[in-house]
């Protein structure tokens, strides 16, 4: 109970203050409707009336969002192209795709940049450059060139998806396999360890505190990789889809929905990764 | 008691001839031993004390091959530190125990074992019988965090005899414990020294700790790093916590103070 209170009090100010924000936001367009009436302009009261449930609110209201969400979830066939199970599903398995790439790749990549010197100097920059090129910008060329290569669908999503995720898995592990210190290398190295007993008995376990604060972050970025490559698609399916074509017809409404979809499963998706590091780390017998 | 260790047939283990170490740093050259000439006979107790600076720990290292010399000759049962700890010559226990969180007791116990390919059954009897030997029994299944600091250090030291070397190199092992478990762990370190036979060196801050452990004292000096006095304790081998009020004590204690000031008036 201790933890709700806040948790619930905090929610309740963000409501209130959307609520404010809404009656504020949606108001020109009530004004404008009344000018064009020419009729008087409403008076207060009957403003937030106005303003609670207009069609195309330039805010939607929480409980128009909530409505539209329950709706479009358990309202409808999870096979509609309405439904945002099945939109989320579509932008889950690409999620869960790319993360997969995402993750091994970076996990092999530290695994490399710890036992080569090379790699060491040469692979870390190029991550870092690579993060810092928009998603946006380099989204449609991956879909573009996939494309002309006859592979469509799933796969392009997950890949940038996937080069989103890589890096913090990445960096984690690069330091997660690195934290062993000098004392512990030297006691294997008094029992004339070879790298790969190193590697498996105590560089790999030492990271796993590591690699899990990585998966948390990882997985977060590839929901926004999957949801920004289904933008350049066409607006086919998707959560980035349904934001898309919302954005298309000034459905604000479907768009907020969208969006709290997305937030929700990347909560969904995050607490998964934390319960899965409660377990392992209480095998391993490091969480007390 | 000089002439009878000079006399008897116990070999010489660990040899040092004119060793040198210079390590090369930021700042220029550092010489870390020199001249360095010490034998370690089987079965002896040999206590490394002095400064921090002073070399001992880079010694200890050096015979494990964890540093290595730039001149002079080192050898291990013969052997290079190299070849000798590719034969699993020596057993090493660090200042802090180092236990893996995530293995139990017997697991860490295991990993060497692990390591050195034991077959299985071989491993559980090594890990019960090294447990007994350090008083643990029945702890096998508790994971580090369960443990004090103390018996953390025990499992640490059962670890480190498992795989049944003949040497026993201890890096300031209760250097981090307090006083009253410090002494306890000494006595059972006596203990297990009168029971395996193996010979020992063990470094130390601590000059009661030294004279009432060992069996020979190297005392050391810093820049560069050398001894000033081997001191051969005429002390028994059975030994009682009281025995550090005898004369006896006093008087190595005395001396071994005296060559830790000797070396310090040098600078």
């Amino acid at each position: 109970m201790s933890r709700i209170l806040p948790i619930v009090t905090v929610l309740l100010v963000i409501v209130c203050l959307w609520y404010v924000a809404a009656v504020k936001l949606n108001a020109a367009w009530v004004y404008d409707q009344a000018a064009r009436a020419e009729t008087p302009a409403p008076g207060f009261s009957e403003l937030v009336g106005l303003t609670m449930n207009q069609e195309r609110p330039v805010l939607p209201t929480p409980h128009q969002v909530g409505v539209e969400l329950v709706k479009s979830t358990l309202g409808m066939q999870v096979s509609s192209k309405k439904s945002l199970v099945y939109h989320g599903w579509v932008t889950i398995s690409a999620t869960l795709l790319g993360f997969l790439i995402g993750t091994t790749a970076g996990i092999l990549l530290a695994v490399g940049i710890i036992h080569n010197k090379a790699m060491d100097l040469s692979v870390m920059p190029w991550a870092i450059a690579s993060q810092t090129i928009p998603i946006l910008a380099i989204a449609p060329m991956i879909i573009v060139v996939l494309n002309s290569m006859g592979i469509q669908g799933l796969i392009p999503k997950a890949i940038i998806s996937a080069f989103l995720s890589f890096f913090p898995v990445l960096v984690g592990m690069v330091k997660g396999l690195r934290s062993p210190d000098q004392m512990q290398l030297d006691l294997l190295a008094t029992y004339s360890a070879s790298k790969a007993q190193t590697f498996w008995k105590l560089r790999l376990p030492s990271s796993m505190p590591y690699l899990f604060t990585s998966l948390k972050v990882g997985i977060a970025a590839s929901l926004v990789g999957a949801i920004v490559g289904e933008l350049p698609t066409g607006a086919v399916a998707g959560l980035g889809a349904r934001l898309l074509s919302g954005s298309y017809y000034g459905q604000t409404v479907q768009i907020w929905a969208a969006l709290f979809a997305a937030a929700l499963v990347a909560a969904a998706l995050v607490a998964i990764v934390g319960l899965i590091e409660k377990r392992t780390l209480k095998r391993m017998g490091m969480a007390r | 008691m000089k002439d009878t260790t000079q006399n008897s047939a116990s070999s010489p283990v660990i040899e040092a001839r004119n060793l040198q170490l210079v390590f090369s740093t930021n700042d220029g050259p550092v010489q870390a031993l020199k001249d360095v000439n010490l034998t370690i006979n089987k079965g002896d107790f040999v206590s490394f004390i002095g400064p921090s600076g002073c070399g001992k720990t880079t010694f200890l290292r050096a015979i494990a091959a964890l540093e290595h010399p730039t001149g002079g000759t080192l050898t291990v049962n013969g052997m290079t530190p190299d070849e000798a700890r590719r034969k699993r010559a020596y057993g090493y226990v660090f200042q802090a125990a180092g236990l893996y969180p995530w293995r139990t007791i017997a697991g860490n116990i295991r990993l060497p074992l692990e390591i050195m390919g034991f077959s299985k059954a071989d491993q559980d009897a090594r890990i019960a019988r090294v447990l007994e030997l350090v008083e643990l029994s029945g702890f096998g299944k508790k994971f580090p965090w369960q443990l004090s600091g103390g018996m953390q250090q025990r499992a640490s030291i059962a670890r480190a005899l498992a795989f049944d070397a003949d040497i026993l190199l201890m890096d300031e092992p209760f250097g981090a414990l307090d006083e009253i478990v410090r002494d306890r762990l000494n006595e059972e370190v006596l203990k297990l020294w009168a029971r395996t036979g193996k010979t020992i060196g063990f470094v130390t801050h601590s000059i009661p700790e030294a004279v009432y452990l060992s069996t020979k004292i190297v005392v050391m000096s810093p820049r560069p790093g050398r001894i000033t006095d081997v001191i051969d304790s005429p002390l028994p081998k059975e030994r009682p916590l009281d025995i550090r009020d005898s004369k006896e004590f006093i008087e190595i204690s005395h001396r071994v103070r005296e060559g830790l000031r000797a070396g310090h008036s040098d600078e």
